[in-house]
């Protein structure tokens, strides 16, 4: 199906497009807002037909599967796109109310449009040397983005960023030269054909570790996150929110693929390490997050914390467990987004996102506290909004399977959240300011993104039945394998 | 040869890694560059070595006759080599920049406030 390569063409054209376009800022949001918006439309047409037809390829230029590389759509990889297009369109509305001059004119939208092309292409690759380039191009616009300034902290923060992305990279190429080694094939769907059959227990655990460290680098996993919550606050808010959404996401992806496909009957003790580590993560996040006074901050130790949910309901590897968890990660994609916004505004009014600055939003700006009430209170998992229903989704999970401790602990630190978040909701926004008075107006690009979002959450809110039923589907595909290895390598297999 | 190999590629992980742990910025980016070349070394040797077969089909033949050289590992070293170049080039920028803004080189003095 052709239209699978469009959700990965549409931003590379629109980035080509900004480079030629005028360098000048009403043009250059226009083209990025409409390619946002095609990416998004593109990605829709791929879901729908996914949803539609069962697990899509593309083989690109007519070269079969194990000679060229192979785009692949199962459901959660549709899904995800189509996260993508819609965190693209609110980075690219919210770019109306003003970059900063310096990051407009080194081409913030180009590199914007290549992020959302590296995380597209990463979601559709069905070859893992593939799914490499594609973290290298996500990674080479995002450290850019990050290094467009010259202020200490951001110079830190990019530095920080920079070396441990590429270490991360290095592990996760090592792991692929092994592996080839090991089966002589890098395409996703033939590895799961022909790993049961090659693998010993020893080359299994190496492998998996290998893995395992490399994405628990990227999708920020205790003992190795200490670098995301270094770097994440220090960029301007939209960017801010690009990152928080998408890349520790694409970590959490590939570790859901690599361990549905290949890893699934790998020793008992790689899955206890994989909880343990999320658990920890979960704990070491939220505790963190309720010691921190800068809303940003929250913010990140909060993204941190989450991400444990994920990996927690992966490593049980039953059809429930990971229907939570991709329910989770598509909440938490717009959720964590729109909050990264809210801090954007945060900052506009105040110049400060330290909550001893911040207060009495909620009778200055009411319109504003109403929207940034919904995802605020969707994090902290109160009913009726998105959060409490991953999170009972993931509870009933876990408590199928049997993992009563996994259960408990993700019940302890949804109540640490909510702490977190109440407390953060009742200091910026409820306590009376002391003496801080706004310095602007919010902006209404910000507003609008953050109402759609807002919007989003509400909609997979009432929509949560139909949308669980949807994780439901992907997680049988994720688990059963057959579907997508014969959509790629043909019926005979 | 895959030893000798093997082994190289196991001293430059090492001394890459040993060059990272350092304080400068300076060392921090020949050992990100020496475990990228490590990591390139590794994939081309456990892709297996074929000696003075090169992968194309001579004149006259139809195909390859066995042995001949994998040539996907090739690919794929070649196309990290770009890549890890690219990152390298970036890095020593942005290293640049660091020790203009803060004036060292010094990675915990980076982050200490003035």
């Amino acid at each position: 199906m052709r239209t699978l390569v469009l959700p990965i063409l549409v931003p590379l054209s629109t980035a080509v497009v900004l480079m030629l376009a005028p360098k000048r800022p009403v043009p250059q949001r226009w083209i990025s807002l409409t390619g946002s918006v095609l990416l998004l439309a593109s990605a829709i047409l791929v879901f729908l037909r996914v949803n539609a037809a069962g697990v899509q390829v593309l083989q690109i230029s007519g070269w079969p599967a194990l000679f060229g590389i192979t785009l692949v759509a199962d459901l959660l990889a549709a899904v995800l796109v189509v996260a993508v297009g819609v965190v693209g369109t609110a980075i690219s509305v919210v770019a109306f109310s003003g970059v900063d001059p310096r990051r407009e004119a080194f081409g913030y939208h180009s590199l914007i449009q290549i992020l959302l092309m590296g995380v597209a292409g990463a979601f559709l690759t069905g070859d893992f040397f593939n799914l490499y380039v594609w973290f290298e191009v996500m990674l080479v616009a995002s450290f850019v983005l990050m290094a467009l300034n010259r202020t200490r902290v951001q110079m830190e923060a990019a530095f920080k960023y920079v070396t441990i992305n590429l270490i991360a990279s290095s592990i996760f190429l090592t792991a692929l030269g092994l592996l080839y080694g090991a089966t002589g094939t890098l395409n996703m769907a033939e590895l799961a054909r022909v790993w049961p059959t090659i693998s010993t227990p020893g080359v299994d655990t190496v492998l998996a570790v290998l893995f395992l460290i490399a994405f628990s680098i990227k999708a920020g996993l205790f003992p190795l996150f200490f670098w995301l919550p270094a770097s994440y606050h220090t960029p301007p808010a939209a960017i801010g929110a690009a990152f928080a959404g998408l890349l520790t996401k694409v970590g959490v992806y590939a570790l859901i693929r690599v361990f549905t496909l290949l890893f699934h009957s790998a020793s008992p003790a790689l899955f206890a390490l994989l909880l343990a580590m999320s658990a920890a993560t979960m704990v070491i996040g939220l505790v963190a997050a309720l010691n921190e006074r800068d809303f940003r901050r929250v913010l990140s130790f909060n993204l941190v914390g989450h991400i444990g949910y994920t990996t927690a309901s992966l490593s049980l590897l039953t059809p429930a467990a990971l229907a939570g968890a991709i329910f989770y990660v598509l909440h938490h994609i717009v959720v964590i987004t729109n909050l990264y916004l809210v801090s954007g505004v945060l900052l506009r009014l105040r110049r400060t996102t330290d909550m001893a600055g911040l207060g009495g939003m909620y009778r200055d700006q009411p319109v504003f506290s109403a929207l940034a009430m919904i995802p605020i209170f969707s994090l902290a998992g109160v009913p009726p909004f998105s959060g409490f229903l991953g999170k009972l989704a993931i509870l009933e999970g876990t408590f199928a399977a049997g993992a009563y401790w996994t259960g408990g602990l993700v019940l302890v630190v949804g109540l640490l959240t909510l702490l977190s978040m109440g407390r953060t909701w009742a200091d910026s926004f409820w306590r009376p300011a002391a003496d801080a008075h706004d310095v602007a107006a919010p902006g209404t690009p910000f507003l609008v993104a953050i109402a759609a979002l807002s919007l989003v959450t509400v909609a997979m809110t009432i929509g949560a039945e139909p949308l669980f039923e949807l994780t439901s589907r992907g997680a049988q595909q994720l688990l059963q394998r057959d579907e997508y290895v014969r959509a790629v390598l043909g019926g005979t297999h | 040869m895959e030893v000798l190999l093997a082994v190289a590629s196991g001293v430059l992980y090492a001394a890459g890694i040993y060059l990272m742990l350092r304080r400068r910025l300076a060392q921090l980016i020949i050992g990100i560059g020496l475990l990228s070349n490590g990591t390139n070394l590794l994939i081309f040797t456990a892709g297996g070595l074929t000696r003075a077969r090169p992968p194309v089909v001579p004149d006259g033949a139809q195909a390859l006759v066995e042995p001949y050289a994998d040539p996907v590992p090739q690919a794929l070293v070649l196309t990290a080599i770009v890549i890890g170049f690219g990152l390298l080039a970036f890095s020593l920028v942005l290293a640049q920049r660091v020790h203009a803004t803060v004036g060292t080189d010094d990675i915990d003095e980076v982050g200490r406030e003035r």
